[in-house]
């Protein structure tokens, strides 16, 4: 049984830029599928394709069991969009930018008065809620844009960026509230150019690139996939690297790099923890000296450089010869 | 104006979002996820438990008329909000009105009248002038339309469960009643300049009634344009530039009779002239001498024929475009 997102074969070009080519995507109900990519990857492409705003080329898409192509109208029923810009008209107040998408929703005028002013006590709006939206600040503009994709508590949520301009503490605010509604059952797609709120918030991550997706499985998947853990020494006096990586390499499962102007000497290792107290052991054991000592997982960020060929703020031009050595 | 109220009988019961909080099971829809209970989220205001889809669309006229007055009703509280709009739409044409009748009032006879008079090309000129201010709400629907896409405000609307053309006509239906209220202020104007009725307020109330049509099928080019343009300033220039030309070359301030030939017949079949030969009929104006054109001989026809045709034509295509906008 497909998931609550479901897409095969998508394709959509725009005049010889292939925006999506080929994407699939199975998402169960109930968690959050991170969509990462650079920009222009497809990524927007892809959520638009999925909330009936635009008809792909080819392929096909099931949204909450609904075919999108066929039914859109009735996917629209059950889906919640928050775009990359907060999409709230500024001369209306909170509230009633929220009463209106309630109507348009087809809830009643009086449920739809009382529905705004539960989602504006939600999103701490309350104070603001009887301002214009022109006053609001981009974190309360990104909580009004957010509640009105919440109107009708959709199952489907999608998310293109949601945190994007965000400063810190309104991003984890905002990710407290997504956590929320995934507890209650919400199934989510987010896109994201954060590796870190990837990794925080979705189950599993697919990693588009090109209109592609390039890999997928969860965040752990992804860094194995990258290379496992790493011991990363950094030694006092540049004298004892020689002694340093004699030491890493009895305990190593690879080559050992050694960067010699920030005295750092990683290799790749299997066993963790228990492994690190011995590795301290044994160089305290031959007198060296060490400033730093880790064991270093791999990040999203490692994981999307070794699979794209750039950042992911990289603007894709580069990865061309890259892209292939991943398949 | 709430057209519809309470939630609907004719939708099954569990596809109500629920606004109290329970711990009744998720509404679902048939067709939907699977309901799943609350999975132990234990959020502080126990409302992430609940997935709902929205109320089944009633489908067909009643639900365009209701998501129309939704949206006219959001223009119609910008407008209030932003006066400055309505304000510099009333400076244009009370310029024409001083400029025309003080300026040019002297030098213009309008035929059939023995010497040129400042006071009958007043009377004649007025028609013109309410023709052409109300066209101008093409410049307002185009704009706003463009905004709107701007800040994707479009694309929300587009994402919900809603009826295709509300948007549009919510919008022209608002654009409507700013048209109403500029003739207003303007007629006041011209009777303090010296323009009279003469044959009655039922005749004059058509008269305003086939401006206001008129106005009202321009604002659908104005959709159109609003629609096909990047920006809102795009918009307010694409909706006027043409207007000149195309209220110039017509018998709102000078007769087509005083035209060369070839200008005179684009004149006379220019539907704004049908319009404006209507209205100075209705109010008992001085009309100059009249062509044998068929939209001169019977102006109020053909007034209504050609705003109608424009109507269907320009909001079939404003639909459809609405339908694939992209921001």
């Amino acid at each position: 049984m497909p998931g609550a997102i479901y897409a095969e074969g998508l394709v959509k070009t725009f005049g010889d830029v292939r925006a999506l080519d080929g994407v699939d995507l199975d998402v169960p109900e109930g968690t959050v599928l991170g969509l990462l990519g650079p920009n222009g990857a497809g990524k927007t492409t892809a959520v638009r394709v999925l909330t009936t705003l635009l008809r792909p080329d080819r392929g096909k898409a099931l949204v909450a069991g609904v075919d999108v192509l066929r039914h859109p109208n009735e996917v629209r029923r059950s889906i919640g969009l928050s775009g990359q810009f907060a999409a709230v008209d500024e001369y209306l107040t909170g509230r009633e930018n929220l009463r209106m998408v309630g109507r348009l929703y087809q809830m009643g005028g009086r449920e739809a008065k009382a529905r705004a002013s539960e989602l504006l006590e939600r999103f701490r709006l309350t104070d603001a809620a009887d301002r214009v939206a022109k006053t609001y600040s981009g974190g309360m503009r990104r909580r009004l844009d957010l509640a009105a994709a919440l109107v009708v508590s959709p199952p489907v949520m999608f998310m293109d960026e949601p945190t994007t301009g965000l400063d810190p503490r309104n991003r984890q605010a905002l990710w407290e509230v997504i956590q929320e509604l995934v507890a209650g059952g919400t199934t989510l797609l987010l896109t994201t150019q954060y590796l870190e709120e990837a990794d925080h918030l979705a189950h599993d991550i697919c990693v588009i690139d090109h209109g592609r997706v390039i890999a997928r499985g969860t965040s752990d998947q992804l860094k194995a996939r990258t290379g496992g853990e790493r011991v990363e020494v950094v030694v006092h006096e540049r004298a004892d690297i020689p002694v340093a990586e004699e030491v890493l390499r009895g305990f190593g499962k690879g080559e050992i790099s050694v960067r010699r102007h920030t005295r750092e000497v990683t290799v790749p290792v299997v066993g963790g923890a228990k492994l690190l107290a011995e590795v301290i052991r044994e160089l305290d054991a031959r007198g060296v000296e060490i400033d730093d000592i880790g064991l270093r997982r791999p990040t999203l960020d490692d994981v999307f450089i070794s699979l794209t060929g750039h950042g992911a703020e990289g603007d894709g031009a580069e990865s061309d010869g890259a892209e292939e050595e991943v398949k | 104006m709430a057209a519809v109220n309470e939630s609907t009988p004719g939708a099954t019961p569990d596809m109500t979002p629920e606004t109290t909080a329970g711990a009744g099971p998720e509404a679902t829809a048939g067709s939907g996820p699977e309901t799943r209970p609350g999975a132990g989220s234990g959020t502080a205001d126990g409302r992430a438990g609940r997935v709902a889809v929205a109320p089944r669309a009633r489908g067909g006229l009643l639900q365009s008329v209701r998501d129309s007055l939704v949206v006219a009703q959001r223009n119609l509280i910008r407008m209030a909000r932003i006066p400055e709009v309505v304000v510099f739409g009333l400076v244009q044409p009370i310029m024409f009105v001083v400029l025309f009748s003080y300026v040019f009032g002297g030098a213009i006879m309008v035929p059939g009248q023995s010497s040129a008079d400042a006071d009958v090309y007043r009377e004649f000129l007025m028609a013109g002038i309410f023709a052409q201010t109300v066209t101008f709400a093409t410049a307002g629907a185009g704009a706003g339309i463009a905004d709107d896409m701007h800040k994707g405000l479009i694309d929300r609307f587009r994402s919900l469960p809603m009826a295709r053309g509300a948007v549009l006509t919510g919008r022209t239906l608002a654009d409507l009643v700013q048209t109403a209220l500029t003739l207003v202020v303007l007629a006041i104007v011209a009777v303090i300049v010296g323009w009279r009725i003469h044959d009655g307020v039922p005749k004059a109330l058509a008269a305003f009634g086939l401006l206001l049509l008129l106005g009202y099928a321009f604002s659908w080019i104005g959709a159109l344009i609003g629609l096909s343009v990047r920006t809102p300033e795009a918009a307010t220039s694409g909706g006027l530039i043409w207007l000149f030309p195309l209220t110039f070359l017509s018998n709102a301030f000078v007769p087509s009779s005083k035209m060369p030939a070839f200008l005179g017949h684009i004149a006379d079949w220019n539907p704004f002239s049908a319009t404006v030969q209507a209205s100075r009929e209705l109010f008992g104006n001085p009309e100059g001498l009249v062509s044998d054109a068929w939209p001169m001989q019977h102006p109020v026809l053909a007034s209504v024929l050609w705003s109608t045709l424009i109507i269907l034509v320009f909001r079939t295509l404003s639909v459809r475009k609405y339908r694939s906008a992209t921001a």
